[in-house]
C-alpha cells in the first residue's frame, strides 16, 4: 500500500512499486486529464505536480510517492492556472487538445516561477511539452496573455 | 464498394451509451442542458431542445482540425442561432445518413469535411429554421415569411420566442416541401467571423474532453500486442510462461498481428509483454536496410514507369533546351505520430459488437469488424469520441487497429469484458503504416529565353492504395494518383512534361500521412523550380509566376506571401530565403521561410510567411491555426524525422526521443494571409504542410549554396540549431 495525496484527497493505492503514477492516475484514479504521450518523459502530456512541481507522472513509480502530494489538471486550481485556462480559452489554443493538459500545467509553473518571462524562458521551460498539433505559437502568445492577466 | 445497405439506428441510443460525455462543447455557463436531454425538434443533422440548445450532430471526427466547430458554424449561420446555445455531438457510425458526401462511405480525410458538408449543413440548419418559424407563424397567426430569427430568438412585431419555446410546436412540422433559399455570402454573419470560439475550448483546456483512450467502462480488460518486429513477419509460436509471474495478467492469445497480451491495468499489460517469448517465421519479411530498399527503388528510375502525364516530347524538349537541371530526391519513411497513440475499446454482445474511438473511416470500421465476428456491418456501431491527432494515422483502408482489437477480443480470456486495446508509442513508431519512402529523379530544360523546355519526372515508391478498397476509383494503368498527386498536375507552363511512376514493392505498410503524395511531389517540383529559376538568371517569385499563367489561385497566393514577406527588400543581416507554391486538396497556398544560420552555421526557421486560399474561409481563426499545424508538422518532419530500417529489417526508432518531434524552441513566428477567393470552401488541415519543406530547402540553399534534395535535411547536409 502507499499511500499519498491527490488533489487534496488521501488515496492508497495498492499496485506493483514499478507503476507509474501516469497509470495510477489514469486507471485507478480516473484522473483521465492527465494524458499518455510516449511514457519516457519526452513529451509532457502526463506532466503533474510532484509536491508542487511539474513532473513526468509516465517515470514516477509509486515507490518514490509514499507521502507525496501530487496535483493534476483537475485539481489544479492556483491562479497561474486559472489565468492560463483564461487565455487558453481567449486565444483558442487547443487543436486536438491531447497535450494541452500538460502544457498548461507546465505553463502555469513557469509563470509561477517566472512572472514576465522572456522568450527563452519559454523556450527552456515549454520544450519539454511536445504539440504534435504545433500549437507553439499560440501557447507562447497566451502564457504572454496570462502574464498579463497575472498582474491584473 | 462504398454502397452499403444500413440499418438507421437511433441516434439517442448510441448517444447514451457515453451519456452527456459525447457533447462536444456547451456554452460559456456550461449550464445548457446535454445533448441526452430529449430533443423536439430533430433531424439528422440538427436537434432544437426546450432550452433553446441547438445540438449539431457532426458527421466527421475532430480531432483538432476544427469540424465540429465547423459544421456547427454553417448550421448557426443558417438558423441565426445563439452561438453560445450551439453544441456540438458526434455522430454514430450510418453512412445511410452521415457518409461523406464526396464518397459514399463515412469519414474524414482528404481535407474534405467543410468541402463536402457546406451545403449539407447549411440546409440542415435552414431547415430546421423553416420549421421554428413556420410554428411561430402558427402561434402568432401570421405567414413565417413575416417571422424573422436573430441569435436564436423568433421575433414578429412586438413578439418573440426563443428557439426553445417553439421547438416542440416545430418538432409536429413537416419539412418543408420546398428546401428553404440558403443565405447569399454577402448575408453571411458567421461564416467568416473572426474570432468565433470554438466548441471543444472548455473541454480542452480542463481535462474534461473525453477521447477514446479515457473511456473506462466497467469491468474493462487491457490489451497490448506483441508485434512482428520485422514488418511481414508472421507468428510461430509463443510462450507466456514467464508473463505469470506479472501481477494482474490475465492471459495471452495469437492473433492475425502477434500476440495479444491481457491484463487488469495497461502497465500490467505493458510489463507482461516484456516477458512473452515468440518466435516468428520470417520468410517473407522485409529484411533489406532502408538504404537498400531506397537504392533498390532509386535503380528501378532508368527503368519503363506507368505514365501518368505526357504532354508533348519531354526529351526532345529536354535536348533541345539551353540549359537543363536534373535532381535525385530521396525521401524516408515517416511515422504519423499523433500525441494520442492508437487505441480504441472493443465489446461484443448479443452478436453486437461496439467501438468507442476516435477513427476516421467509421463505416470502413463497421465492415471491418463485421468480418472479424461474422455478423453484418449494421450490427457493429461506433461511438466517435475526440481523436487526439491522426495525421491519416486512423484511416488504414484495413482498419489496422480495430480490426486487431476485434481479434484480440475475439480470443479474449474474458470475451465478455470490454477490452481496450492500447498501441503504446514505441508500437506507433515501429508499427509501419508510414508515409511511404520514395524516390525521384527530376530534368528540367531552360530555353535560351529563359522559358521551362522539357521537364521529366520519374517517381519510385509503394502505392498506398493498390491493393485496398480505393484502388476501384483511385488507382489507373497503374498510376496511383496519390503516388503522383502534385507532380503529374504540375502548374507550370511547358509544352513537354512527362510524369512517371513505379509502384515498387516492401512488406513495410504504407499509409496517407497529412498531405499523402504532396508531402514528396511538392519538394521536388519547388526545389526543382527553384533550380531552373537560378539556372535562367530569375527571381524565385517572378520565374515561378511566368509560368504560372492560366492558374491565377496559385498566382495569387504566391504574390500574397512575397508581399507580406516583403520579399525581395532587405532582410535582417544572416537571414535568407526561400519560396515554395503548391495547391493540394483544392486548396492553394504558398510560403516564404526565412532562416538564419548562427555562427557554427545551423539552422533555425526564424519566420513563415503564409498565404492560403481554400475558399470561402468558414472559420478563419480555425483555417489560421491549420496552416500553422501544417507548417510545424511539415518543417519537423523536413528537418529531422524518418523511420529507418536496420540490416535484417528491425526498426531503428524506439520513441519521440530518436523521432524528435518538432518543439516550442524549433517553431517558427508565423504570419499567414487568408486570400479571399470567393470560392466554395476548400480544405486547410493539409494543404499547410507541403510548402514548407521546399521552401525551407530554397532557404538553406540561399545561405549555403547547398542543394539539398534528401530528406530529413538533418541527415543530409544540413544542421538545425
Ligand atoms: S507520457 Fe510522460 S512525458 Fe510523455
Ligand atoms: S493540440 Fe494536438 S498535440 Fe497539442
Amino acid at each position: 500500500m502507499t499511500a499519498f495525496i491527490v488533489n487534496g484527497k488521501e488515496v492508497s493505492v495498492e499496485a506493483d512499486a514499478d507503476t507509474p503514477l501516469l497509470w495510477v492516475l489514469r486507471e485507478e484514479l480516473g484522473l483521465t486529464g492527465v494524458k499518455f504521450g510516449c511514457g519516457v518523459a519526452a513529451c509532457g502530456a502526463c506532466t503533474v505536480y510532484f509536491n508542487g512541481k511539474p513532473a513526468r507522472s509516465c517515470v514516477l513509480p509509486l515507490a518514490a510517492l509514499e507521502g507525496a502530494n501530487i496535483t493534476t489538471i483537475e485539481g489544479a486550481n492556483g491562479r497561474e492556472t486559472k489565468a492560463v485556462q483564461t487565455a487558453w480559452r481567449e486565444l483558442q489554443v487547443p487543436q486536438c487538445g491531447w497535450c494541452q493538459s500538460g502544457q498548461i500545467m507546465s505553463a502555469a509553473a513557469l509563470l509561477a516561477e517566472t512572472p514576465r518571462p522572456g522568450d527563452s524562458d519559454i523556450d527552456a521551460k515549454m520544450s519539454g511539452n511536445v504539440c504534435r498539433c504545433a500549437t507553439y505559437n499560440y501557447i507562447r502568445a497566451a502564457i504572454r496573455r496570462a502574464a498579463d492577466i497575472l498582474e491584473g | 464498394m462504398f454502397a452499403q445497405k444500413m440499418s438507421r439506428r437511433g441516434f439517442l441510443k448510441s448517444g447514451a451509451a457515453f451519456g452527456g460525455a459525447l457533447v462536444v462543447g456547451a456554452g460559456a455557463g456550461g449550464k445548457i442542458a446535454s445533448a441526452s436531454a430529449a430533443g423536439i425538434l430533430e433531424s439528422d443533422f440538427v436537434r432544437v431542445s426546450s432550452e433553446g440548445v441547438v445540438t449539431v450532430v457532426v458527421k466527421h471526427v475532430e480531432a483538432g482540425q476544427g469540424p465540429a466547430t465547423g459544421l456547427a458554424t454553417l448550421v448557426a449561420e443558417e438558423m441565426n442561432a445563439d452561438w453560445e446555445k450551439v453544441e456540438a455531438v458526434f455522430a454514430p457510425a450510418d453512412a445511410s445518413r452521415y457518409a461523406n458526401l464526396f464518397w459514399g462511405a463515412q469519414g474524414t480525410g482528404g481535407s474534405t469535411a467543410i468541402a463536402n458538408s457546406f451545403m449539407q449543413y447549411r440546409k440542415a440548419g435552414a431547415f430546421a429554421l423553416a420549421r421554428l418559424r413556420a410554428a411561430a407563424a402558427k402561434k402568432w397567426k401570421t405567414a413565417p415569411e413575416n417571422i424573422r430569427a436573430e441569435n436564436g430568438v423568433l421575433l414578429f412585431g412586438e413578439k418573440r420566442a426563443g428557439f426553445g419555446e417553439m421547438a416542440k410546436d416545430a418538432g409536429g412540422i413537416a419539412e418543408p416541401q420546398t428546401p428553404p433559399e440558403l443565405k447569399k455570402p454577402g448575408e453571411f454573419s458567421y461564416i467568416g467571423r473572426e474570432g468565433l470560439p470554438r466548441k471543444d475550448l472548455a473541454g480542452k483546456t480542463t481535462g474534461r474532453a473525453k477521447y477514446a483512450m479515457d473511456y473506462r467502462p466497467e469491468n474493462l480488460l487491457h490489451a497490448v500486442v506483441l508485434r512482428s518486429p520485422k514488418f511481414g513477419g508472421v507468428l510461430k509460436g509463443f510462450s507466456s510462461a514467464r508473463a505469470r509471474e506479472v501481477r494482474g495478467f490475465a492471459g495471452a492469445a495469437a492473433i492475425p498481428s502477434g500476440v495479444a497480451v491481457y491484463a487488469e491495468t495497461p502497465w500490467a499489460a505493458i510489463k507482461a509483454r516484456r516477458e512473452i517469448q515468440a518466435e516468428w517465421d520470417f520468410s517473407r519479411a522485409e529484411k533489406r536496410s532502408s538504404e537498400h530498399i531506397l537504392s533498390d527503388f532509386q535503380k528501378t528510375l532508368t527503368q519503363p514507369g506507368n505514365i501518368a502525364r505526357n504532354d508533348g516530347d519531354a526529351e526532345a524538349a529536354l535536348r533541345g533546351a539551353a540549359k537543363t537541371v536534373a535532381a535525385d530526391y530521396t525521401f524516408p519513411f515517416l511515422a504519423h505520430a499523433p500525441m494520442e497513440p492508437l487505441n480504441c475499446v472493443i465489446q461484443f454482445r448479443g452478436g453486437k459488437a461496439t467501438l468507442w474511438d476516435g477513427c476516421q473511416i467509421p463505416t470502413f470500421v463497421q465492415n471491418s469488424v463485421a468480418g472479424v465476428f461474422g455478423i453484418a456491418p449494421e450490427n457493429v456501431s461506433v461511438v466517435s469520441l475526440f481523436a487526439g491527432g491522426t495525421f491519416g494515422r486512423r484511416a488504414t483502408p484495413s482498419c489496422d487497429y480495430q480490426t486487431e482489437a476485434a481479434h484480440a477480443l475475439k480470443q479474449s480470456p474474458a470475451p465478455n469484458r470490454p477490452l481496450k486495446l492500447l498501441w503504446t508509442r514505441e508500437d506507433d513508431i515501429r508499427g509501419g503504416y508510414y508515409r511511404p519512402m520514395f524516390a525521384h529523379n527530376v530534368r528540367a530544360g531552360i530555353s535560351a529565353e529563359g522559358n521551362i523546355a522539357g521537364w521529366s519526372h520519374k517517381i519510385a515508391g509503394k502505392s498506398i492504395i493498390a491493393g485496398t478498397a480505393f484502388a476501384e476509383t483511385m488507382m489507373k494503368n497503374g498510376v496511383d494518383h496519390t503516388s503522383v498527386e502534385g507532380a503529374a498536375n504540375l502548374p507550370y507552363s511547358a509544352a513537354d512534361i512527362f510524369v512517371d511512376v513505379r509502384n515498387t514493392e516492401t512488406a513495410v505498410p504504407v499509409l496517407w500521412w497529412r498531405s499523402v503524395g504532396h508531402t514528396h511531389t511538392a519538394f521536388a517540383v519547388e526545389t526543382m523550380a527553384d533550380m531552373l529559376a537560378e539556372s535562367a538568371g530569375a527571381d524565385a517569385v517572378d520565374f515561378r509566376l511566368r509560368h504560372l499563367r492560366g492558374h491565377p489561385r496559385h498566382s495569387e497566393v504566391l504574390r500574397r506571401a512575397a508581399e507580406a514577406a516583403n520579399w525581395g527588400g532587405k532582410t535582417k543581416p544572416g537571414r535568407f530565403r526561400g519560396v515554395a507554391v503548391h495547391e493540394s486538396f483544392n486548396s492553394f497556398v504558398a510560403q516564404v521561410a526565412e532562416i538564419s544560420l548562427d555562427k557554427n552555421g545551423a539552422i533555425k526557421t526564424e519566420h513563415v510567411w503564409c498565404a492560403v486560399d481554400c475558399g470561402i474561409a468558414v472559420n478563419p481563426g480555425i483555417v489560421r491555426a491549420q496552416m500553422e499545424s501544417g507548417i510545424g508538422y511539415g518543417l519537423g518532419a523536413a528537418m529531422r524525422n524518418q523511420i529507418a530500417l536496420k540490416e535484417g529489417g528491425e526498426v531503428l526508432q524506439t520513441n519521440f526521443p530518436d523521432y524528435e518531434p518538432l518543439r516550442m524552441r524549433d517553431m517558427p513566428a508565423v504570419t499567414t494571409v487568408i486570400v479571399n477567393s470567393g470560392e466554395p470552401p476548400t480544405g486547410a488541415g493539409e494543404p499547410g504542410v507541403p510548402p514548407i519543406a521546399p521552401a525551407l530547402a530554397n532557404a538553406i540553399y540561399a545561405a549555403t549554396g547547398k542543394r539539398l534534395t534528401h530528406l530529413p535535411l538533418a541527415a543530409n547536409g544540413a544542421k538545425f540549431a
